[in-house]
């Protein structure tokens, strides 16, 4: 069987509970060590790096991290704040020391609404996993128009591809604006025409997450249904 | 624990029980995972005349927030049976005993998940006995832990579970229905096998110490078989695509 | 939270696509989901069937019991239609005691089979005006995609051919085949921007403005309906759904 592209050789799905290696290797994310070995915490691919160990979870909900871009929905205005739905089981309140605005106390419903798409970046989480967001770094923005949709958050990297390679290739294939927030959600815009295949190729890339060659068979898709050109 | 109809022989000359099976013979079992597409988990079992479905929602929202624990996720179980699940149609909605069962089984998962790592959440666990032939609770258990899994929720083990029990005199282990209705003790266990510790223990009947040894004993080694089973269900899920390879993924560090 | 959300989001995008002429799934207006069957599914049951519409998935567990009729139907037996639209299947359903969505599922249901005569009741009379047999029909919710109406009508119609009345259990004489007449199938239809769209998504019934079910018999007479949602229909879109529910009911029949 040819695996000349894959690193390491066979993917091996562990469960939790699995033993995954009796060494003094840092327990990496979906792992736990215990006793000197290290166990799997989570079902996912055994991943081995020369210090660490972890699995590549394929499953699991969105848990917020510092850094992470994601893409929100107000569902809720206070005085100073907007409540913000960032597919999480954690609300993320967006102060308005944060938006790229000056906004009196007050005065937040003139600014954003309820229902209105959020490009925004998490900045703060803490022990308790209390959220803070923010919207004030370059490109950060609420978004108009467009529509979103929502994958497993285990996918989302698979989505973007090596070095943002997949989504380059979307973006270029089909002309839409596309965002994808490490929450699964992903806002796409375009004509109607280009949003119906980004949408399939996403959803092919959903469903064959974990097959060779997935960026091969998405371009060749994407190549025979494009009518860009035509 | 009822008393034995003079006609019925539950254990025969040979040994064999009511079904044919030896002692420690489990009825067969049959694990799938993620079959149910709305859930965040899923897992279906089939033991014996058993058929269960369990499925978990979360970690999410925990409501009603009184119940949220500042540090910890609530794993919070409903076991259900359908009113079809039974000879004598039971009325829908749970009952004690449905409740007490919910309860044991919400604190042997607890055990075994991470639930720091998701402070003030709920993760929902649902199983609906759909046909009942005794043994419900293990199965129950067995296709939560699966389900949880499926769902991504990171845990130490899967809990596997099994019953032992004592049927004319004889210490056998999963006790089927007439065995349950007509036997001397049944001894529901839930085991986690990485540590070899119990998470889930009850027990009914009349047992003498040895009894109890034997029957626990036995108990934890068919529950050892249930997580073979468990954990080869998981991976079936994904095998077929992974068998093919697949491009390396970049991993967010520092979790 | 997080699913609700994202339902709204897809509100315009299903708009868009039906002003195109297409579905998000990619069916026809008028194509029903893909069905499956498993009838004999719960020993536990006297009849039942699991079916599969699309991704929604339900279980009808039939059970009769002996017990007295009503005073003013002293010849026949008591039908009884539930539904449970458990946690499980959508985290839209919550858990106690049932909602009025799951009582709207269980008489629409019950009034398919109650008014198609899709049982002939008499027959399950033991001694008039004292001894009956009470048909339980439970409807279990799995997995919820939408559209409980039509999965769980076919259910019941499948679940009724394979039935048996236990009467050796109950000490009255052998058992028999439940005494199925008639099939009344039901099919609904929701309207979104103006169009009609059979067997609707969790997804479609959710921006919905109106929704209609329609169920007919064998000759093609229509025997229960209901309209629901805030939105309404013109006197021609009700009868395209009917004709529709006759149509798309003599596919599912023969699938039976």
């Amino acid at each position: 069987m040819q695996t000349s592209d894959s690193k390491e050789s066979p993917r091996e799905i562990v469960v939790p509970g699995d033993l995954l290696a009796i060494s003094s290797k840092n327990a990496g994310p979906g792992t736990y060590s215990e006793g000197g070995k290290i166990f799997a915490s989570q079902l996912g691919i055994k991943h081995v790096r020369p210090d660490s160990i972890s699995v590549v979870p394929l499953a699991g909900q969105y848990i917020p991290y510092r850094g992470d871009l994601v893409v929100g929905k107000i569902v809720d205005i206070g005085a100073s704040n907007w409540l913000v739905d960032i597919n999480s089981p954690y609300p993320a309140p967006l102060h308005v020391n944060e938006v790229p605005w000056r906004v009196e106390f007050g005065e937040t419903g003139r600014f954003m609404s309820i229902g209105d798409i959020v490009l925004i970046k998490v900045v703060g989480v803490d022990e308790r996993k209390r959220i803070q967001v923010s919207m004030q770094e370059h490109g950060l923005r609420k978004l108009s128009g467009g529509m979103v949709i929502e994958v497993s958050p285990s996918k989302v990297p698979r989505v973007i591809g090596k070095n943002g390679s997949m989504i380059q290739m979307l973006k270029n294939e089909t002309g839409c604006r596309i965002y994808v927030g490490q929450n699964g959600r992903i806002w796409v815009d375009g004509e109607l025409d280009n949003i119906v295949l980004a949408v399939k190729a996403i959803r092919m890339i959903e469903d064959e997450a974990h097959s060779l060659g997935l960026t091969e068979k998405v371009k060749q898709f994407l190549e025979q249904n494009s009518r860009r050109g035509a | 624990m009822g008393g034995t109809p003079t006609d019925l022989k539950l254990i025969d000359e040979n040994g064999r029980r009511i079904d044919g099976r030896l002692p420690e013979e489990m009825r067969p079992l049959k694990i799938e995972a993620g079959v149910l597409k709305r859930a965040d988990g899923s897992a279906y079992v089939e033991w014996g005349n058993n058929k269960v479905m369990a499925a978990v929602y979360g970690p999410r929202e925990c409501h009603p927030r009184h119940l949220q624990n500042p540090e910890r996720a609530l794993v919070q179980c409903h076991y259900n049976m359908a009113s079809f699940s039974v000879d004598d149609r039971k009325r829908p909605g749970p009952d004690r005993r449905s409740h007490e069962i919910s309860k044991i089984i919400s604190e042997a998962l607890t055990n075994v998940v991470f639930t720091e790592y998701f402070p003030r959440t709920s993760i929902d666990v649902y199983i609906e006995v759909l046909q009942a032939n005794a043994g419900t609770r293990c199965a129950g258990l067995t296709a939560a832990s699966v389900a949880l899994a499926d769902a991504g929720v990171p845990m130490r083990d899967l809990v596997a579970s099994c019953a032992a029990g004592k049927v004319a005199d004889t210490v056998v282990v999963d006790l089927n229905k007439e065995e349950d209705n007509f036997g001397n003790a049944d001894i529901p266990v839930g085991y986690v096998p990485r540590t070899g510790e119990i998470v889930l223990l009850q027990m009914d009947g009349d047992l003498s110490q040895e009894q109890f040894e034997k029957g626990l004993g036995m108990a934890v080694e068919a529950c050892k078989k249930v997580s073979v089973l468990q954990r080869d269900a998981l991976k079936r899920r994904y095998a077929a695509k992974a068998d093919e390879g697949a491009e390396p993924t970049e991993i967010r560090e520092g979790a | 939270m997080g699913k609700d959300v994202v339902a709204d989001l897809k509100r315009d995008y299903i708009s868009k696509l039906l002003a195109n002429g297409a579905r998000v799934d990619g069916r026809r207006f008028d194509e029903q989901r893909p069905l499956t069957i498993e009838t004999n599914y719960i020993g536990s049951a006297e009849g039942s069937a699991r079916v599969r519409l699309g991704a929604t998935d339900v279980v009808v567990g039939v059970k009769l019991i002996m017990g007295e009729p009503f005073p003013d139907t002293p010849n026949t037996g008591v039908l009884t239609t539930n539904a449970e639209l458990i946690p499980m299947a959508s985290d839209t359903f919550e858990g106690g005691p049932p909602d009025q969505e799951s009582i709207e599922v269980a008489r629409v249901i019950d009034r398919g089979i109650r008014e198609g005569h899709a049982v002939d009741m008499a027959k399950l009379c033991i001694v008039p005006g004292k001894e009956v047999w009470i048909m339980f029909v439970d409807v279990h919710v799995l997995d919820y995609d939408g559209n409980l109406f039509d999965a769980a009508n076919i259910a019941a119609n499948a679940a009724f051919k394979t039935a048996i009345v236990p009467a050796k259990r109950a000490g009255k004489g052998e058992d028999y085949p439940l005494p199925v007449q008639h099939q009344p199938i039901s099919l609904t239809a929701v309207k979104i921007d103006g169009k009609i769209l059979v067997d609707p998504t969790h997804d479609e019934e959710r921006v919905a403005d109106a929704r209609l079910t329609v169920a007919t018999i064998e000759n093609g007479n229509l025997c229960a309906m209901q309209k629901g949602l805030n939105g309404a229909f013109t006197i021609d879109e009700v009868f395209k759904v009917v004709d529709l529910s006759r149509r798309i009911g003599a596919e599912v029949r023969a699938k039976l």
